[in-house]
């Protein structure tokens, strides 16, 4: 039997996050499977057309519905287990939409769910990482006639565009709960390249010493069109918004660059960047952690090293 | 009586250097410290400042897993849970099996609120508590840093990827916790001594009518791959030309 992949599309009623695209390559690991994105949104329309462009993309169902303006996982969920039927597998970003969500789907299935995948073996065997990535697992699903999967998306690049899947409207009519309701969400508004996508990130510690010390870093990190991360104790210490963590519990990134400023690599830090393509550290402690994992490291004081690496590259 | 109803896990103590066995059929834990999973300890602490703050009157602690679970059990009575509930089980104890058993002890126990760690250190799943919540048919609040009742709602701030957001849920909920909604507190020596008379029940998952199915089969575990060992350059310039000669820059 050959798989049929439906993968839950997240975005922010305008644009598809880049998550959704690496669902896509992902699934494409798995040859020969029919591979459709479903959007929940209160108006679809544009959300839709991106998803329709991604390569590799079979069919796009759209739900609108005006619950769907704020993503809510208890309102989501029924309404994709009400177009789950033909598929064998679902598939979600290893994002807070998708780990949300992906498991509450699985919980209404009854359905076994592989968190975090990092490889595909076969349309039933996965790799993952546990431990907080200081081990692999392989994983077999027996016996289920449908299986849940979040995707790591560190591990996949964006599927590229140039598709035009068709794009079909999905009349689906469950009653939605009422017990979960959106009150706001709050984000520092900032101009620099996300996070989870920028080819560059210049991530900050505990040793920048204030939100003050920050500075420095959106100085340089806007000279590389880079984005701005912070390690948990930076974060804890208030210098940087939650937003901003890297790491284990953070947010796990895969950019061409990493720039570790200050921050001497604790285990779960280190889990959020090991897929980076290259990784500096600037650090004043010869003996930090994160030298182990560096490709170019760098000890000194991290207030002279960085403007200066400002003026050298102009 | 205005219950919560906390799950909690045995796990590898976080400070443990985790090692693959070498045939690659787990992780050595012969000898290693094994601790309350950290984001259920950060449960527990939520839910015993509600109670201390008037907001319930009594916290039930739970877990799924071999005897051997009874340590993690006593060290939340010692915290201040009122009572535990183990439900005994051995092998690989997977999310829907866990949850099923947790909704079990709910319709049991019929608490206003569960709450659970975002995640457990070890199998790094994170699904229990949505899991749950979808069996129970109820709200989820997952990833929260801020937890108020408000009579018989409860608001929710959750930590995602885009920042803040709060939710406003319906009680009874579950809510599943992150980091920086508290720090548990230390355990104090007399504690441990009163926590060895409270209540400890145990059951096994037939008890509850709950199967415990294996659908998830761990195959292989490995070590991950290792970095290559990198370079050390002197000053500024030196990274400056060796990011450029990378192409970096």
């Amino acid at each position: 039997m050959s798989a049929s992949i439906l993968i839950v599309a997240e975005h922010d009623g305008a644009k598809l996050n880049a998550s959704t695209a690496k669902c896509v390559t992902c699934a494409r690991q798995l040859s020969g499977a029919e591979i459709v994105i479903v959007v929940c949104a209160a108006d679809s329309a544009a959300v839709a057309a991106q998803a329709a462009q991604l390569a590799g993309v079979t069919r796009v169902i759209t739900i609108d519905n005006p619950a769907n303006a704020h993503a809510l996982a208890a309102l989501l969920a029924p309404q994709i287990v009400a177009v789950s039927e033909p598929f064998t597998h679902l598939f979600g970003p290893s994002t807070t939409f998708g780990k949300d969500l992906m498991a509450r789907i699985a919980g209404l299935l009854g359905a076994p769910q592989v968190s975090d995948i990092m490889a595909i073996e076969s349309a039933t065997r996965f790799r993952r990482p546990i431990y907080a990535g200081n081990a692999i697992l392989t994983v077999e699903v027996n016996g289920a006639p449908k299986l849940i999967g979040t995707v790591r998306t560190a591990s996949f690049e964006a599927s590229a565009t140039g598709g035009a899947a068709a794009i079909e409207k999905a009349q689906v009519s469950v009653e939605l709960p009422t017990h979960t309701r959106f009150v706001s969400v709050s984000a520092a508004k900032n101009d620099r390249p996300d996070l989870q996508t920028a080819q560059r990130v210049i991530s900050g510690g505990r040793a920048l010493g204030s939100a003050d010390g920050f500075k420095i870093l959106y100085s340089l990190a806007d000279k590389l069109k880079a984005a701005v991360g912070a390690s948990r104790a930076a974060v804890d210490a208030g210098y940087a918004p939650n937003e901003m963590q890297v790491g284990q519990t953070g947010k796990i990134i895969a950019p061409e660059l990493y720039m570790a400023i200050g921050i001497s690599g604790a285990i779960q830090h280190l889990t959020g960047i090991k897929d980076a393509r290259t990784i500096v550290a600037i650090n004043k402690d010869g003996e930090a952690p994160i030298f182990e994992v560096a490709d170019i490291g760098l000890v000194g004081d991290l207030f002279q090293i960085v403007p200066e690496i400002e003026r050298l590259i102009g | 009586m205005k219950r919560i109803l906390v799950g909690i896990k045995r796990v590898v103590d976080y400070n443990v250097r985790i090692r693959v066995k070498p045939d690659g059929s787990g992780v050595i834990t012969d000898g290693v410290k094994m601790s309350v999973n950290p984001f259920d300890e950060i449960a527990l602490e939520e839910a015993l400042r509600i109670k201390e703050k008037g907001g319930a009157e009594e916290v039930v602690v739970a877990t799924v897993g071999p005897p051997d679970c009874q340590q993690q059990l006593r060290t939340a009575l010692a915290m201040g849970a009122d009572r535990a509930l183990h439900v005994t089980a051995s092998g690989s104890i997977e999310p829907l099996v866990a949850a099923r058993a947790l909704l079990k002890l709910v319709e049991r126990e019929q608490p206003m609120l569960v709450i659970l760690g975002k995640q457990a250190i070890d199998d790094d799943n994170g699904q229990t508590g949505q899991v749950l919540a979808a069996l129970w048919n109820r709200p989820q609040a997952t990833y929260a840093s801020k937890l108020e009742l408000q009579g018989d709602t409860a608001r929710v701030t959750r930590e995602v990827d885009a920042g803040l957001e709060t939710l406003e849920v319906d009680l009874p909920a579950v809510i599943t916790t992150d980091l920086r909604l508290n720090e548990p507190r230390y355990v104090k020596l007399p504690d441990i001594m009163k926590a060895k008379k409270k209540p400890l029940d145990t059951m096994t998952l037939a008890d509850l009518g709950v199967e415990q199915h294996e659908q998830l089969k761990l195959v292989r575990f490995e070590p991950p791959p290792q970095r290559q060992k990198g370079i050390k350059v002197k000053d500024a310039a030196e990274l400056v030309e060796a990011l450029k000669r990378k192409g970096l820059l």
